[in-house]
């Protein structure tokens, strides 16, 4: 997968956890519980992601995950595939 | 049995934020109809919420957290185990502005894009589950659904609550946010609403309601409670009736006699006598039917008393709050009640046939309250329905 993908997603993903109101600093470092994000939010952020990038996250795709920089490269797998 | 007090009051109305606003306003006689309806174009979430908290809330529950943050800072509850607290909220409608997205981004974009959020925003006892979480309020907590009237029957509901024992303080009130097109379109065809955009309660003119949007909290302690702790009491809740009229779906009895019989329960209930009583926050609507009736239901209850005190309706100021609407009508009479004010029923002018009630037109005036004694009102609420709930509030001394 090129870089270019990669910062595609990381962009959307940056903008989708914004758009959840968290009020914390987003970086690839940032886990989840610092940002917030509860299960409600992965709902919606899981909307977003089908939305714009037309990959289908489900529950168990994200229970292992902890910081953002994991939901990045899990989605950009995703895209590439 | 436990005398409940009144030790924190907060609102947002169409008159503005804040509860002392909104008797303040009334009383000058300005009213917050704008356009027909009454928004509470002067409230800002975000002055309360962080951004998250403002997204995962419908409008309805935004409001009463305004309202409650107002009534909760002045009681001053952040010592309080929480088990021993609750949270009783009435509403009309609940959120009925998250329903209709989610029902048009159903219809334009399919079942896998309706919001995650929808359920829980627009249910009806989303406000009160808020303003628990805010707070850690862990006694009862529960919504309270009789369109209106839920704001009174919430109260009630409250104020029993603490009678009972099962908890020491109950964070109470109403919300309603329906300035939503389907809801403007469902009361117009119900010809609920004035097609011409006033609000005249009582007058002979009258032709419905205008819609207004808003909450009221109160703080409802067990009196020895707020004492032993220092609070300030602002009021006392010292009856409360709850009735049906059992008729018709969106008409009162026409005689009044449903609503009569929680007047009637409500003063039993403080063990107060209508020539006791110094003042009637009418329900008044501003509709046909709603008006008559309770003129009716005032007379039937109050008998010789009924045409010797003022009756005001705080509609004819902010419209019509729906489930909000007991509660904030509440706080207007305890306000009006310690100040010894008859608010005035704005817009009316011209005395409808049988209906020979004092509604104190024109301007504010003076209650005929003399010396030290607390002064005593009645707060009708009526809805949909055939639900009656009154409540028999007084000043402190």
């Amino acid at each position: 997968m090129s870089s270019t993908d990669t910062t595609t997603v990381e962009q959307k993903v940056f903008e989708a956890l914004a758009a959840l109101g968290t009020e914390a600093e987003i970086t690839r470092e940032a886990s989840l519980e610092e940002l917030d994000v509860d299960s409600l939010d992965l709902a919606e952020f899981a909307q977003i992601i089908d939305e714009d990038l037309g990959v289908r996250l489900e529950g168990k795709d994200l229970k292992d995950v902890k910081v953002v920089g994991d939901v990045v490269d899990l989605i950009a797998a995703r895209v590439d595939a | 049995m436990a005398d409940v007090v009144v030790t924190g009051i907060g609102a947002v109305t169409p008159l503005g934020v804040g509860a002392e606003t909104l008797l303040r306003e009334w009383v000058a006689g300005n009213d917050g109809i704008r356009g027909g309806e009454a928004p509470c174009a002067d409230f800002d979430p975000r002055t309360v919420m962080t951004a998250k908290e403002a997204r995962r809330a419908d409008r309805f529950t935004q409001l009463a957290v305004g309202a409650a943050e107002e009534a909760i800072a002045q009681a001053r509850l952040e010592d309080l185990d929480g088990t021993r607290v609750g949270c009783i909220v009435g509403t009309g409608i609940g959120g009925i502005e998250t329903l209709e997205n989610a029902h048009t981004t159903l219809g334009a974009q399919g079942p896998d894009r309706v919001p995650p959020l929808s359920i829980p925003l627009m249910m009806s006892n989303a406000a009160p589950a808020a303003i628990a979480m805010r707070h850690d309020v862990r006694g009862p907590v529960f919504g309270v659904v009789s369109a209106c009237a839920a704001g009174a029957h919430a109260i009630g509901a409250a104020a029993r609550t603490i009678r009972c024992g099962d908890a020491d303080v109950v964070i109470t009130g109403g919300a309603e946010a329906s300035l939503t097109p389907l809801a403007r379109a469902a009361f117009a065809a119900l010809d609920a609403t004035s097609p011409t955009g006033e609000s005249r309660p009582f007058d002979a003119r009258r032709n419905g309601f205008v819609m207004g949007e808003g909450a009221g909290v109160l703080v409802l302690e067990d009196r020895a409670h707020a004492e032993a702790r220092g609070a300030q009491i602002l009021g006392v809740v010292s009856g409360y009736g709850a009735t049906a009229d059992a008729y018709h779906l969106t008409s009162p009895r026409a005689d009044g006699s449903g609503a009569a019989q929680a007047i009637g329960a409500a003063l039993a209930d403080a063990m107060r006598g209508p020539d006791e009583v110094d003042y009637v926050n009418a329900h008044g609507t501003s509709t046909p039917q709603n008006d008559r009736a309770e003129t009716n239901a005032i007379q039937m209850a109050l008998g010789d008393r009924a045409a010797k005190i003022p009756v005001s309706s705080t509609k004819s100021a902010i419209g019509h709050l729906l489930g909000a609407a007991g509660a904030v009508e509440a706080i207007a009479t305890l306000l009006a009640l310690r100040e010894r004010v008859a608010p005035p029923t704005l817009g009316w002018e011209v005395r409808d046939e049988g209906m020979d009630l004092d509604y104190v037109p024109g301007a504010a005036r003076p209650l005929a309250v003399t010396g030290d004694r607390a002064a005593v009102g009645i707060s009708n609420s009526f809805g949909f329905g055939g639900h009656n709930a009154v409540l028999v509030l007084e000043g402190t001394p």
